[in-house]
């Protein structure tokens, strides 16, 4: 059983009781609440003559169904206008704070939260939406729940849970140039496993996830999930600390002190145990592209798809179907296959410095002809950011579009989606088959500056190349 | 379809009612409630959309449509029901219709957990103890039935027949203790000393 982890420090100051069947009850410090988990534990309160208990410690947004070309209201889908009209409402009745279009800070959950300082160390944080685990980037433990969850967290502002295991995940030496975060999440779960994390929460350590900025530790950390780990964290540090000062929700003045004290004081001890520990090396990775269904079905840009042969026996069967949905032949590289859809955004790659480094690549270029290429920022202030750095006009002069926020085609509960059988780039986190809005879509994940390179030559293409001839 | 006032609540002993037979093994969560149905925003209307594909394609003559099963309440099924994603809405559209008790062979485990949470007790009997079941049931179908969790048995006037639940989940049936929301709320006066001495929740001042 580990001891002396972050984990184990913020778990046991938020226990509040043990219950009858087991499970621990634990005390929720942020409750990030969106349109699609939402409703229906409202109805539920509503149902059992509840209220919400504490509603300044719960905050709304609104993100996975607004359109990104109209966002004028109310929307042209009457479904979504209907669940966002819902949000309102209930928002309303209750106290609780949204921020909802136009009030600067609408955007992806996952990414207006650390936005406005709300996202801290130290902290218990609960969503309904499984990506939640972004906010362990700050040393927060952070977990997607479902909708009995929501419902359980707004009537108490706790949970039943049972306690995770901890595994560390140290990781030494450097991401090469070219090499991003995403390529190195990306790895671990081809390491260790789209299952490998179950039962388990992710510690990200070592050199490279220190040298790491917040934003790039944010994409680690979303993607906890598609490893199987409830929730993944990276304990707080300068880099933390530089990042929320100053903040809308931040501590300010004499509390900032007293602040940071206490955020140093929950990292892991040198003398933590660990349930289990995993070393790898971030200087060995390349830009890592996904060929298959799962997160976990990722290459090296220059590696062949794998044959079943060299695959361990229990991945074959996955495998076989993921050659077959997606129509590539293993033994060939993915290096040079067409793609028709580019996107980038969602809260694992839809950040400023991810729109950054894709228009690196866009500058001066052009989205090849047939490939349709679009940009969402993950929130209202990256976009009012990124028309500061005038990001916006170099893709635009590139060919891509480029849109309002939302989580737009990571999921395509929006009108963003494939046609189809097309094939898209996405710096999104999740390449299950139909995802992206069509039963027979397909995608490949990587880095956003991936996807922009791939928009350029309309086909899988190693970023390096064309960041060196950027350079 | 049964108000609301008539869902399950507090202690959870007798449940009396009509049974209603759905025959077939793992009948998985996309067909309790199919996934186009996710997109709404209330459980409310998830009565009327249980089953929706198969009654579909039965069209009228699906057990959750026949006449004669129309107030039933005690839901009779085979192997591994519940089988598939961990959606709620499963048990939530079974609840909305009317179901207030499901016996099988056995449940699939999230399925299970999910019903326990409404206040739906899922009892197993051996094959050979519901296929008798249904024989019993098909004859005489407008019987009312008494399942008794006090005694692990379902009975009607002149049959009873035992049945078996998790020591656990039929602890917190009993006692009422089977709805997470009551234990977590019931807890008030800790969380409240969790929101005073919480740092983040004061200035970092503890
Ligand atoms: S961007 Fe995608 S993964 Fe992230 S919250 Fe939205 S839908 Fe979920």
């Amino acid at each position: 059983m580990s001891s002396g982890t972050l984990f184990d420090k913020v778990w046991d100051l938020h226990q509040v009781a043990k219950l009858p069947g087991g499970s621990s009850q634990l005390f929720i410090g942020l409750h990030l609440i969106h349109e699609v988990t939402s409703p229906q534990a409202f109805a539920a309160l509503k149902d059992k003559g509840l209220n919400v208990f504490c509603p300044d410690r719960t905050v709304a947004t609104v993100d996975h169904i607004v359109p990104t070309t109209n966002q004028n209201r109310p929307f042209s889908d009457p479904l979504a206008e209907e669940m966002l009209v819902t949000l309102e409402s209930n928002c309303l009745n209750h106290d609780i704070k949204l921020y909802g279009i136009g009030s600067g800070h609408q955007g992806i959950v996952h990414v207006i939260a650390p936005e406005l300082g709300l996202t801290q160390p130290g902290m218990t944080i609960a969503c309904g939406d499984s990506h939640t685990s972004t906010h362990g980037a700050f040393g927060a433990i952070a977990f997607g729940v479902g909708t009995s969850q929501v419902r359980d967290v707004l009537a108490s502002q706790s949970l039943a849970m049972n306690k995770l295991k901890v595994r560390r995940i140290f990781v030494e030496g450097n991401l090469n140039e070219g090499v991003y975060a995403k390529d190195l999440i990306l790895h671990i779960i081809r390491e260790l496993g789209v299952k490998g994390g179950v039962g388990y929460a992710y510690e990200f350590a070592g050199p490279a996830i220190q040298a790491l900025s917040m934003e790039e530790r944010m994409t680690i950390c979303n993607m906890s999930i598609e490893g199987g780990a409830r929730c993944g964290y990276i304990n707080p540090d300068e880099v933390t600390f530089e990042y929320l000062q100053g903040r809308l929700c931040a501590p300010i003045e004499d509390s900032w002190n007293r602040a940071t004290n206490w955020w140093r004081s929950l990292c892991s001890e040198e003398n933590a145990i660990f349930d289990d520990e995993v070393l790898l090396n971030a200087a060995k990775i390349a830009p890592t592209v996904t060929w298959g269904i799962t997160p976990g079905q990722s290459i090296s840009i220059d590696e062949n798809i794998p044959t079943p042969d060299c695959l361990e026996q229990s991945d074959r069967s996955i495998a076989e179907e993921g050659y077959k949905y997606m129509g590539l032949r293993p033994g060939t590289p993915i290096k040079g296959t067409p793609v028709d859809v580019c996107f980038i955004g969602s809260c694992t790659n839809g950040r400023i410095s991810d729109l950054q480094a894709a228009a690196k690549i866009a500058k001066g270029q052009n989205v090849a002809r047939g490939v349709k290429a679009f940009v969402v920022p993950g929130s209202e202030q990256v976009a009012q950011e990124a028309k500061a750095e005038r990001l916006d006009e170099i893709f635009r002069e590139a060919g891509f579009e480029w849109r309002d926020p939302g989580c737009s085609m990571c999921l395509a509960m929006n009108p963003d989606r494939l046609e189809g059988r097309q094939i898209s780039a996405s710096s999104s986190n999740r390449n299950f088959k139909g995802r992206q809005g069509s039963s027979s879509g397909r995608t490949l994940l990587m880095s956003p500056a991936m996807v922009a390179a791939a928009a350029i030559t309309g086909e899988v293409t190693d970023v390096r190349i064309l960041l060196n001839k950027a350079l | 379809m049964d108000s609301n006032s008539s869902f399950p609540k507090g202690k959870i002993q007798n449940i009396r009612g009509r049974c209603l037979i759905l025959s077939g093994d793992d009948i998985d969560t996309d067909r309790i409630i199919p996934a186009r149905f996710l997109k709404c925003v209330s459980f409310e209307n998830l009565g009327e959309q249980v089953f929706a594909d198969d009654r579909k394609e039965l069209n009228g003559d699906h057990p959750f449509d026949q006449k004669i099963n129309k107030g039933a309440s005690i839901l009779i099924v085979n192997q591994n029901f519940g089988c598939g994603s961990s959606r709620e809405h499963a048990p939530q559209a079974l609840m909305r219709w009317g179901i207030r008790a499901i016996i099988g062979q056995s449940f699939a485990e999230i399925f299970y957990g999910n019903c326990l949470a409404l206040g739906i007790p899922c009892g197993t009997m051996s094959e050979h103890k519901i296929a008798t079941l249904e024989t019993i049931i098909s004859e005489n179908p407008m019987e009312e039935w008494k399942l008794d969790l006090n005694q692990e048995t379902l009975n009607n006037h002149k049959t009873s027949l035992g049945l078996n639940y998790q020591p656990g989940a039929l602890e917190m049936l009993r006692t009422g203790r089977w709805d997470a929301t009551y234990q977590l709320t019931s807890n008030s006066d800790k969380l409240t000393q969790k929101l005073k001495n919480l740092p983040y929740l004061n200035q970092f001042n503890n």
